[in-house]
């Protein structure tokens, strides 16, 4: 697909042969049986009917590349030698492309879902909670703003790749998270988005391989991920991670997560991916809970706060100064927290905790009181509750 | 391609500025259309007459109807525009990013419709 965009020049036209493919493989494999090679001989396909329509079209509808090989049966043959080599970027071209600063967010996830991933559209929308004509037309609508405003089918040249990658790595996480944060929707889907987020993650470190925060989001990644079994009760609720059921971690992600932090920690430059994915390893690779590294985490957070000086940043550092430092501390912080995250469910129910250690139980009350009027699902309902009725 | 590049700024921030500064502004313009003509990108570029002196033209059931005054009352005037001619609107975007009013103001950038 993305040998076909990129000598093509045109989304449009490349997923329309693509699509004829798979009507084509439809009718043709019940008779015929499995091609030895179904990816290879879809591709190929794909080809043959890029070829087709391009024939078939009139001139002057063609994107402009394309006007003057298609006059000729040279032009074409030159066309379809093209189309027979991919170019190993081809692949991080489309990702680029697909995350351009020039479209917006959810087009950039869409896009990413739908010519990257492959995707179906139903598919995407189930998984954000979109009518599929919406999400269709989004994905219309980006493809063509694509071709019409010029957006190049490139990876950006090196002064624009910080710039870029920030993009490229917060689609990713973003995908990640949406399969990974919801607890309502189809779950084979979200599951299903998290291991493309994955799978995409692996395919930029491979053709990045020296983007420290890449490889930093990829092991983040998958230091959740390792997690998928023991995160969620039988009943669907969330697990708490010391409460978690260590046994059931993926301990071979765990491993190659581990081995992607420490590969990113040889470029000395730790961006808030490599740091979060850091905190992720003490936790991961503690045996017990109790014998979780805080002060480790604390520092980490602290690098983070240094990075992104945001109120959240700031209350999960406050945590992870009650656990290495105690209630008296953590409070300190979270009393100049108050007002930035006065509507924020995590602020007060992370308070009523500090104030249950502390032994202030009616202010205690108060904090896990205003955090349940926040509450928007029964899951954190129910938890809430329970801590109100000890 | 070719893209315009529509620069809106408030009009009202050249009263707020000193002559020295308009003056540091417009030399930035001058230096910005030098390096435009150097990349042979540059296709025609203009600056606009503020908008009191803008007439809308509309017409209704064959009747033209004039008012004084711009199109839409915004925050930000259009007032002026290059045409440039680059490969790709990564292009466009840096060459957008150069303009001298996008540090106070905005520049839109629009592909222009080929023929």
């Amino acid at each position: 697909m993305a040998t076909l965009i990129r000598v093509l020049g045109d989304f449009e036209l490349a997923e329309d042969a693509r699509q004829d493919a798979f009507v084509a493989a439809l009718e043709r494999w019940p008779e015929t049986g499995l091609p030895r090679r179904p990816g290879a001989w879809i591709q190929t396909t794909a080809r043959n009917k890029a070829i087709d329509r391009i024939r078939r079209q009139r001139v002057e509808q063609l994107p402009g590349d394309l006007r003057e090989l298609s006059s000729s049966d040279e032009g074409i043959d030159r066309l379809i030698t093209k189309l027979d080599q991919p170019i190993e970027d081809d692949q991080l071209r489309l990702i680029f492309t697909c995350c351009h600063p020039a479209l917006t967010r959810e087009a950039q996830v869409a896009l990413t879902l739908s010519t990257v991933a492959g995707l179906r559209t139903e598919e995407i929308a189930r998984a954000f909670l979109t009518p599929t004509p919406t999400l269709a037309q989004r994905l219309v609508r980006s493809k063509r703003k694509i071709r019409l405003a010029g957006i190049p089918f490139r990876v950006p040249p090196e002064e624009l790749l910080p710039e870029r990658l920030p993009q490229v790595l917060l689609v990713l996480y973003l995908i990640f998270n949406e399969g990974y944060s919801a607890t309502d929707g189809d779950t084979l889907v979200r599951q299903e988005l998290c291991d493309e987020a994955i799978r995409l993650g692996r395919l930029l470190v491979t053709l990045l391989p020296y983007e420290s925060e890449a490889l930093g989001l990829l092991a983040l990644m998958m230091f959740q991920h390792s997690r998928r079994d023991s995160r969620t009760d039988d009943a669907g609720g969330l697990v708490l991670l010391e409460e978690q059921d260590r046994d059931r971690w993926d301990v071979e992600l765990i491993a190659e997560a581990a081995r992607l932090v420490r590969r990113a920690r040889e470029s000395h430059v730790a961006g808030t991916y490599l740091l979060q994915a850091e905190i992720a390893a003490q936790h991961s690779l503690a045996r017990t809970a109790e014998q979780t590294d805080w002060c480790r985490i604390e520092s980490l957070y602290r690098d983070i706060l240094e990075r992104e000086p945001t109120p959240v940043v700031a209350l999960n550092h406050a945590v992870a100064v009650l656990m290495s430092d105690g209630p008296g501390a953590a409070l300190a912080l979270l009393e100049r927290l108050a007002e930035p995250l006065t509507d924020y469910l995590y602020f007060h129910a992370t308070l009523g905790e500090v104030l249950t250690r502390l032994g202030r139980v009616a202010d205690a009350r108060l904090a896990y009181t205003s955090a349940l009027s926040l509450a928007r699902n029964a899951h954190e309902q129910a938890f809430l509750r329970g801590k109100l009725a000890r | 391609m070719k893209y315009m590049l529509l620069i809106n700024s408030e009009e009202s921030f050249y009263e707020s500025v000193t002559e020295e500064q308009i003056g540091e502004i417009m030399a930035g313009y001058g230096r910005f259309t030098e390096e435009l003509e150097a990349a042979g990108a540059n296709v025609e570029s203009n600056r606009l007459q503020p908008t009191s002196t803008a007439t809308t033209v509309r017409v209704r059931d064959g009747k033209t109807a004039t008012t004084d005054g711009p199109f839409a009352e915004t925050k930000e005037q259009l007032g002026g525009y290059y045409v440039i001619d680059v490969p790709n609107l990564d292009d466009a975007i840096a060459f957008a990013a150069k303009i001298p009013s996008a540090e106070y103001g905005s520049v839109e950038v629009r592909p222009i419709w080929e023929m």
